[in-house]
């Protein structure tokens, strides 16, 4: 992806304006993050929910496109803002961001292209994540956006960029995978070097879509693309397999946040784009815990069907199983459960 | 996936040093360094050998490899075609019919195999002429022992496979797809005129798992039949019957690993069936094609004395009593790492069961210089085929009958 010089130039402007915060920025942690690394379950980010309640925010901008087709890229920045305040409970754009990440981390950002031009993570979005990261003391180098294939993120808008001084953009092809399986349960898969050797943090940035045999594939499906083999992890529902790879240790401990960009939603016939199967939803979902975010999502989906008569997924017999397992007892990545999720949506 | 080494490379990667005597031996005695197609390994096998492969004539210009350890960038167009053995549905959806899995994808996902996606509502193979290994190996060690004993098999593979397998040596190739492994363009006039000119009465598709590949099986048989080069298949057999008569209908001998005798093995440690499998060996039986098994011997996960006599009454009931049945040993690999060896004691168990249930040839495989990799005539007991190894030293049938007693030794033994 190319970034916008203006926006480069606004980042240098903030920096030189606000470098006494950023040596002041504490490291949030997620859960699973610091029962990986043994540390105390305790994080600012997890204070902002109710206690013992897992926090989505969905926020939401009816006129994010304008009078276009595509999301206007200063309005996905103040949705953005909007929906990481409200998750940190803070009233700076730049605070939740300094909850996530502290410079020197190397930043990557796992979108999904695999839905092709259409629905696909958006530009807008990442450019704008982009922006908030750099301002807090973020190199652009230290911000890897990725996916598996390089051919498709660029079929999406998101073009190779490897130059020291700006914001890297390539796919898993480029680099490869690493030789040695990692392996939680029946699958062993090879992982991605852009997750394990390039970065330590990761912002998961999927999108909202319905699975043909997933049933659904929002945050923690996004973790196929981390793997060599997805191919291996789709019988029988992909469950319990999505649970799996979320528990392997690099995805787990590396894992910060989800902000799911569901400007563009599909109710049906996913992966692959069908227009006539999506809709609108001009919404971000933000989350650390990716089995409530994905609960929540999957009922949106529901409704959605609901209203244009489709059955249940259920009833289509693909119903995402792998939610449940992912908040069971062997994997415990989050709750399923509505009663504990703390659900804030917030509107223009 | 078949139990068959596919390079040099993931032979040094194992544990035991009785696998790397395996290979050294088969090199010695085949006289050709088995040299797989990918840059380090064909600089590896070129460096250790003037006798190796000469593969020019297949590899484009070394110069075309990147120079970082990275997978090249394929085209991927030069080796896409329109798959076969699939049905269209609604919403730009299919149903692959080439395995017994079925699996439906939606539009921009690849089957379970990893090498057939769909696009748009079509169906496509992702490994048409997309070789990533290919070695002159010894008949023997596919195995085919009742095969044109003593002679060599120009051996490719693609990546991808249909199962999974636990203890499965090619992982690399076999659970890859196909832009992660280095491949060359290979079509199959190519692999038939290479086969020719290299002294290879037979090709053989192996090493990963060639259902995957049906498309290009057949392509390069046709070829291959045309320049008076043989097929041989080394299969998991786990494929559905009309993809099975009509893809394998062209191979000449067919070698199918059963990995057990029960559906929970097949279900916990293949990630497949074993109904499909045996259907399969019976329709390959119905057909006439030339087939012997292989059963590769997991220590604790199939080693039962009833799983071994309920295989060898089954194979006689449903194949008859003269189809090979090579019980081979296993070696710890990929997902199985934790087991040992197969103690040679348990391999001796095994094929002493199925004699005593009236199989008439039985071998121990994978065990170098063990008596029971000899074939004897099952009326006079004398050998007709010794081997040492993956070599055939002494071929004495002649007519297909045993030269001592007249007894007819089933197989095709001759050109």
């Amino acid at each position: 992806m190319n970034r916008g010089d203006t926006s480069r130039r606004d980042f240098l402007k903030k920096c030189a304006t606000g470098a006494a915060v950023l040596g002041a920025a504490g490291k949030a942690w997620p859960e699973q993050a610091m029962r990986a690394e043994g540390m105390p379950l305790l994080a600012a980010a997890e204070q902002t929910a109710a206690p013992g309640k897992s926090k989505v925010v969905i926020a939401r901008d009816a006129m994010l496109r304008g009078t276009t087709t595509t999301v206007d890229s200063s309005r996905v920045l103040s949705l953005l803002d909007r929906a990481m305040q409200s998750f940190f409970n803070v009233d700076h754009p730049a605070e939740p961001w300094k909850k996530l990440v502290r410079p020197g981390d190397t930043v990557g950002l796992k979108i999904n292209t695999l839905g092709g031009r259409g629905l696909s993570t958006n530009v807008q979005l990442v450019e704008a994540i982009c922006e908030r990261l750099q301002e807090i003391g973020i190199k652009a180098h230290d911000i890897i956006i990725w996916d598996r294939d390089t051919d498709e993120m660029d079929r999406v808008g998101f073009h190779t960029s490897t130059a020291d001084n700006r914001v890297q953009c390539f796919g898993t092809d480029r680099i490869g995978y690493e030789d040695e399986l990692s392996t939680f349960g029946k699958v062993g898969s090879r992982l991605s070097k852009i997750l394990t050797q390039r970065t330590n943090v990761m912002i998961n940035l999927p999108i909202l879509k319905d699975h043909e045999s997933a049933g659904v594939t929002i945050a923690m499906k996004n973790m196929y693309g981390v793997i060599h083999n997805p191919n291996k992890c789709h019988p029988n529902g992909c469950d319990p397999y999505v649970a799996d790879v979320n528990m392997l240790p690099a995805v787990r401990s590396k894992m910060r946040i989800t902000i799911c960009d569901a400007t563009t939603a599909c109710y049906e016939g996913g992966p692959g784009f069908k227009p006539q199967y999506s809709w609108q939803e001009n919404a971000l979902m933000v989350s650390q815990d990716p089995v409530a975010l994905d609960y929540t999502s999957w009922q949106i989906i529901e409704k959605k069907r609901a209203e244009k008569k489709l059955e249940t997924l259920e009833a289509a017999g693909r119903p995402p199983r792998y939610i449940a397992t992912a908040a069971d007892a062997k994997h415990q990545l989050g709750t399923n459960d509505p009663r504990r999720i703390d659900l804030i949506e917030v509107s223009a | 996936m078949p139990h068959e080494f596919q390079s040099r490379a993931s032979v040094r990667q194992k544990a035991t040093g009785e696998a790397e005597v395996e290979n050294s031996v088969r090199e010695q005695e085949v006289g050709l360094l088995s040299c797989p197609l990918d840059r380090r390994s064909f600089l590896k096998c070129a460096v250790a050998s003037g006798a190796a492969l000469n593969l020019s004539a297949l590899a484009p210009p070394l110069a075309a490899f990147p120079a970082a350890p990275v997978p090249q960038k394929q085209d991927d167009a030069q080796f896409t075609i329109e798959a076969k053995f699939y049905q269209k549905l609604e919403n730009k959806k299919i149903k692959c019919k080439l395995c017994p899995r079925e699996c439906n994808i939606g539009d921009r996902e690849t089957g379970y195999c990893g090498v057939r996606e769909n696009h748009g509502g079509t169906y496509y193979s992702l490994v048409h002429s997309r070789v990533c290994a290919a070695h002159i190996d010894p008949i023997e060690k596919k195995p085919l022992f009742h095969y044109l004993p003593g002679t060599l098999a120009f051996s490719i593979a693609t990546a991808g496979c249909n199962v999974n397998c636990k203890f499965c040596q090619n992982w690399d190739i076999s659970q890859a797809r196909p832009e992660q492994v280095p491949a060359q363009y290979a079509p199959p006039k190519l692999v038939a005129d290479l086969a020719k000119q290299r002294g290879c009465p037979t090709i053989a598709y192996t090493y990963s798992e060639p259902v995957v590949f049906s498309e290009y099986l057949m392509d390069v048989a046709d070829a291959g039949h045309e320049a008076g080069v043989r097929s041989v298949v080394v299969s998991n057999g786990y494929m559905q019957e009309e993809a099975l008569k009509t893809a394998y209908g062209k191979m000449d001998a067919v070698k199918i690993d059963l990995k057990a005798f029960s559906e929970s093995y097949y279900k916990d440690v293949v990630t497949g069936e074993l109904k499909p499998v045996l259907d399969s060996l019976v329709t390959l039986r119905k057909m006439g094609k030339w087939t012997e098994m292989v059963y590769l011997v997991v220590p604790t996960l199939n080693d039962s004395d009833g799983e071994f006599r309920g295989l060898a009454r089954w194979v006689k009931a449903n194949l008859g009593q003269d189809v090979p049945l090579h019980f081979t040993q296993f070696h710890p690999e990929y997902l199985l790492k934790n087991l040992p060896i197969t103690p040679v004691p348990t391999l001796e168990r095994a094929k002493a069961i199925a004699d005593a249930e009236g199989l008439h040839y039985v071998y121990i495989g994978n065990v170098p210089g063990h008596p029971a990799e000899n074939t004897y005539c099952p009326k006079c007991r004398r050998i007709v085929v010794e081997r040492v190894g993956l070599t055939a030293k002494q071929m004495l049938i002649s007519k297909g009958k045993c030269p001592f007693c007249g007894q007819p030794i089933p197989g095709i033994w001759h050109a």
